[in-house]
């Protein structure tokens, strides 16, 4: 049974290690904030100029001036501090961020990254994703294996990239890659629970090679 | 020098000219300087570009000036928000140059800083490097971006001094204060106006070099795009 995706983020949680900076991009990636495993403290960036996001304020307490990127009302913590773009994204930018986890259109298997562009739509624009994908240490892609039945794990992305070789790892709802971005390819680590690697195979466009305990 | 200019209309006076550019302050809606986008509107200058991280909604922020045709250019990273932009860009309108957010920044903190250009590795092997030219430092690949100035920034700040030192509030900052160093002229809306001397130096985020005038309002629409809450417990 693929995971679902809630599922998925608690699968993604596991990738935070305690006194990790992460970012967290809009869509399934803002769930694992819902799934940080117990002992384990992160402290979640906001690109639009703030470290230590709190939950959503209880209803009444909303105050305009205090958004996610997402532009989401949130809370400050004891821990939060804030600043300006420049400044957040010199912390992006220089390396600062432990680890990145966003939403894709398309994943190749050399980790080239598509999730800001669909030519002849509208395009709304990369906020700060290409800057969260070239300068955070760790770039963690959380989506759905397919869409419309068609694969996005693919051999080269087919949409305008958002980052080349960038992606350290892909979680879907069928299962967990590794992707080496000195160009070792990609590795399949974990099946979602009753996939088979047949089901998974058939349904990934991209070469990979399979991990330990898989083969 | 007096700073404190009565009403928006008197802190824009002879400051505005078709075909000129501005950068205006804000992340979505949030530390918009909406007095002064209100006071362009009704100045009904035109062919501006607009160098701002989002375009407003439709019905507010720089929504405002793309309802009245003012806008001919924008310069930002994420404009999702706005049908009335997609429906203008769409027409060919409305010229718009994506930045990556982060590069936006900097673009603006390197004019304001008196830097011409610098390399990043963002957007390197994507359509934002076309064009432009790309270096290798220690092994990667950068590419080069320009400062960015304009004639004129328009920001919001929380608190300012009659020095011009302002501090802003939580995330209405972003943009604000790198665009107050990088127009040749900024205009600073404020929530609160003190006397030089009742902020603590330590506390100023701003310093009052960068800006040259300062209107104060006491209310402000500050509209929420997306309110999210929890239940009390």
């Amino acid at each position: 049974m693929p995971w679902t995706r809630d599922e998925m983020a608690q699968r993604a949680a596991l990738e935070l290690k305690d006194g990790f900076y992460v970012n967290l991009g809009i869509g399934i990636p803002t769930l694992v904030s819902n799934y940080i495993p117990s002992g384990i403290i992160v402290q979640l960036q906001s690109e639009n100029g703030m470290l230590a996001m709190g939950p959503f304020p209880y209803d009444g307490d909303e105050d305009p001036d205090l958004i996610n990127a997402g532009k989401q009302t949130i809370t400050e913590l004891p821990t939060t501090s804030y600043f300006d773009s420049a400044q957040s994204f010199g912390m992006v930018r220089g390396g600062h961020i432990d680890l990145s986890i966003l939403g894709a259109m398309q994943v190749a298997e050399n980790g080239d990254l598509a999730n800001w562009m669909i030519p002849g739509r509208m395009v709304k624009g990369m906020g700060g994703a290409m800057d969260l994908v070239a300068g955070v240490k760790r770039v963690v892609v959380l989506m759905e294996h397919t869409a419309k039945d068609e694969p996005k794990l693919l051999r080269r992305c087919t949409l305008p990239l958002t980052g080349a070789g960038v992606v350290d790892m892909v979680i879907t709802d069928l299962g967990v890659f590794q992707i080496d971005r000195r160009g070792s390819g990609m590795t399949l680590l974990e099946l979602a629970p009753e996939v088979s690697l047949q089901e998974i195979r058939g349904k990934t466009e991209a070469d990979y090679a399979l991990g330990a305990g898989l083969a | 020098m007096n700073k404190i200019f009565p009403d928006a209309t008197a802190a824009l006076a002879g400051l505005l000219h078709d075909g000129m550019t501005i950068m205006a302050g804000g992340f979505g809606l949030s530390g918009i300087p909406e007095k002064l986008i209100a006071e362009i509107k009704s100045s009904g200058v035109s062919g501006l570009t607009v160098i701002s991280n989002n375009a407003g909604i439709d019905g507010a922020g720089l929504g405002l000036l793309l309802e009245t045709r003012q806008i001919k250019k924008m310069i930002s990273s994420y404009v999702g928000e706005n049908k009335l932009f997609a429906d203008l860009y769409l027409k060919g309108e409305l010229e718009l140059e994506f930045n990556p957010q982060g590069t936006l920044a900097e673009r603006i903190r390197a004019g304001g800083a008196g830097i011409p250009a610098f390399f990043t590795k963002t957007g390197v092997g994507t359509l934002v490097a076309e064009g432009k030219e790309t270096r290798e430092f220690d092994g990667q690949t950068y590419i080069l971006e320009r400062g960015l100035a304009a004639d004129l920034a328009i920001i919001h700040a929380w608190k300012a001094d009659t020095e011009g030192n302002l501090v802003f509030r939580k995330t209405a900052r972003n943009f604000n204060p790198v665009m107050a160093t990088a127009g040749r002229v900024t205009v600073a809306e404020v929530e609160h106006l003190v006397p030089a001397g009742q902020i603590d130096p330590d506390q100023i985020h701003t310093p009052g070099i960068f800006v040259q005038r300062i209107v104060h309002y006491d209310h402000y629409e500050k509209r929420i795009e997306q309110r999210t809450v929890r239940k009390r417990g």
